[in-house]
């Protein structure tokens, strides 16, 4: 549906996109993420025909960017950061405008517009200036703008910015209820969105294609070995560090365990497994036969923000951390 | 030219459910309203003296009260154009709403084309409200109303071409007060550039007269239309709607 080679878009002073391939399948929900500044919003517009790219070539739904606008331009809805809301206007007579702008005319133009009202839900306030409404109502509104003329492709950029968690969760759920008849590439920064609504990530960063892989790929690239944290106490007397990880190395599917703290009866270890195998309960029989006690055993498989943030080269965290508070990165305290 | 039409009803629509329309009528027309009482007045008084003083002078109406007053209304034009084309494109920038217009299936002279129209329009619906003073004139007059069309067909395109202008200038900057000062500088400098022609004869001072909107506006107040008057009202539209297209165009390529 859309293909992208090479596409380039340099400014004056700064190449804002460099050289980027990717493709999207009819039908997906694809993920564009990317710290801010990364180039999203940039090829999102030269994907829109808001401004053509310097170099290289992008279609969409078959026609070329730069060589047929009007026909890429008649395909898409498009949401920019901002939905772009004439203020002093009314939902419905803003939405009757676009429909129009979009080539929609009479008892169709109406369908459509009680369509995407409904879809949206936001007839209740169909007649409110829209300069009145809430960040919320001003989301759902851009989003029915864009999907007034059934697009072939919907471009979404950072569709859930700004809004409280509950506004949250319902804009990613009628994103996803849009899927089935609209391909849809959405931007974002927040990691936690494209694992629950897109099917395949493109990464760019500092206009870079950095990777693009399907969500459940990345998820088994961070979690393809998993990774135990266990905090152990010696019974009575002392404990060493190497004894512990040489017994502890011994247990079956133990690839590596190294120490992360230590105290004189006890420490943190960190246990890594082979490919594809479950070793808690193992490593958990391992220590009560040993006859030390275990105060803690946690996983502590790499979130999709690590691998992210290890592909885009910002501060990797060394650690792997919890994944439970994934958006911190601070490695896990040693319970001594 | 459908979208053009949609983009101006839109515009209409969106001058007058915001006050600006309304404001805009209603000093338009108070101060239009005191500049015909004004010269009725003196027209009043000029007549009863001419006629204690006995002389069978024929006074005419066109003379002492039209003609100044298509004059001014010209003139009250500069205050006005600014105010009515500065938001056309500064506002849709700021309000990130060019980014609908310009991903929509819409060509930039339709979008251009539209707006310039609406203001146009805009312009046309307050002139209206001045056309009914005359109204008065005629119910206890007799002026030629060929001439008072005529002066209103050079103040329309006179209009239009400044709006024009401004349309240009209101593509240059996201900050509409930016846009309304440099549309009122442009139109003061096209209204004064013709003064240089009073005491010089120079070629360059020719042209900066013939730039000027003064002379062109001249012969429609007296009735007549020129050609090149018409011409080059025309073919300022033009250029105006031109330079926008063009800035627009380096909008896309810069942005």
């Amino acid at each position: 549906m859309i293909t992208v080679q090479e596409l380039t878009k340099r400014y004056a002073r700064a190449t804002a996109v460099d050289h980027i391939s990717f493709s999207v399948e009819k039908g997906q929900i694809v993920g564009f993420l990317g710290p801010n500044g990364a180039g999203k919003t940039t090829t999102m517009r030269m994907l829109t025909c808001f401004f053509p790219p310097t170099a290289g070539k992008a279609t969409v739904a078959g026609y070329d960017v730069l060589e047929q606008p009007m026909e890429v331009k008649k395909r898409i809805g498009y949401l920019p950061e901002t939905p772009p809301l004439y203020l002093e206007m009314e939902a419905l007579e803003y939405l009757r405008f676009v429909g129009r702008l979009k080539g929609l005319s009479g008892a169709e133009l109406e369908k459509r517009v009680a369509f995407v009202m409904e879809r949206c839900s936001v007839g209740d306030v169909q007649k409110k200036l829209m300069g009145k409404l809430s960040k919320g109502y001003r989301q759902r509104v851009g989003l029915a703008q864009a999907i007034i003329h059934n697009p072939d492709v919907l471009i979404l950029d950072e569709p859930t910015a700004g809004l409280d968690p509950r506004q949250i969760n319902e804009t990613r759920d009628l994103i996803k209820s849009l899927a089935g008849d609209h391909t849809i590439i959405l931007s974002t920064h927040i990691l936690p969105e494209v694992e629950q609504t897109c099917e395949q990530v493109i990464i760019i960063n500092k206009g870079k294609l950095v990777t693009t892989d399907s969500v459940h790929n990345l998820q088994a690239r961070a979690r393809g070995a998993e990774t135990v944290l266990i905090d152990i106490g010696a019974r009575s007397g002392s404990l060493s560090a190497p004894s512990v990880v040489e017994q502890l190395s011994r247990v079956a599917g133990v690839s590596r365990v190294t120490c992360r703290a230590e105290s004189g009866d006890g420490g943190v270890f960190e246990i890594e497994s082979d490919r594809g195998r479950l070793l808690r309960g193992d490593v958990a029989r391992a220590i009560v036969a040993a006859g030390w006690d275990l105060n803690e055993l946690r996983p502590a498989a790499m979130s999709l923000e690590e691998v992210f943030l290890q592909l885009t080269g910002a501060e990797s965290a060394p650690e792997p951390s919890d994944p439970a508070d994934s958006g911190e990165m601070a490695a896990p305290e040693a319970h001594a | 030219m459908r979208n053009a039409w949609i983009i101006c009803r839109r515009e209409l629509g969106s001058y007058f459910s915001s006050p600006i329309a309304w404001l805009l009528l209603l000093m338009y027309s108070l101060i239009f309203g005191w500049f015909f009482w004004n010269y009725v007045s003196h027209f009043l008084v000029f007549e009863s003296e001419i006629q204690m003083m006995g002389s069978s002078m024929h006074i005419n109406i066109d003379q002492q009260i039209v003609r100044p007053l298509l004059a001014n209304t010209a003139f009250l034009e500069l205050f006005f154009i600014p105010l009515i084309s500065m938001r056309l494109f500064a506002e849709e920038k700021r309000n990130g709403t060019i980014e609908l217009l310009a991903t929509s299936p819409v060509r930039d002279i339709e979008m251009i084309l539209g707006k310039w129209l609406a203001a146009t329009l805009l312009y046309c619906w307050m002139l209206f409200f001045t056309g009914l003073n005359f109204v008065f004139l005629f119910s206890y007059g007799n002026p030629d109303w060929k001439m008072l069309a005529v002066g209103y067909l050079g103040i329309v395109l006179q209009g239009a071409a400044l709006l024009a202008i401004g349309t240009f200038l209101s593509t240059l900057t996201r900050n509409q007060i930016v846009a309304a000062a440099s549309t009122f500088g442009a139109c003061l400098l096209l209204w004064v550039f013709s003064w240089v022609s009073s005491y010089n004869s120079a070629t360059w001072a020719h042209v900066l007269s013939y730039i000027s909107v003064v002379p062109h506006a001249e012969s429609f107040s007296r009735g007549v239309i020129e050609s090149k008057d018409v011409i080059y009202y025309l073919s300022a539209i033009f250029l105006g709607l031109f330079f926008t297209n063009r800035s627009m165009e380096s909008i896309r390529w810069r942005s």
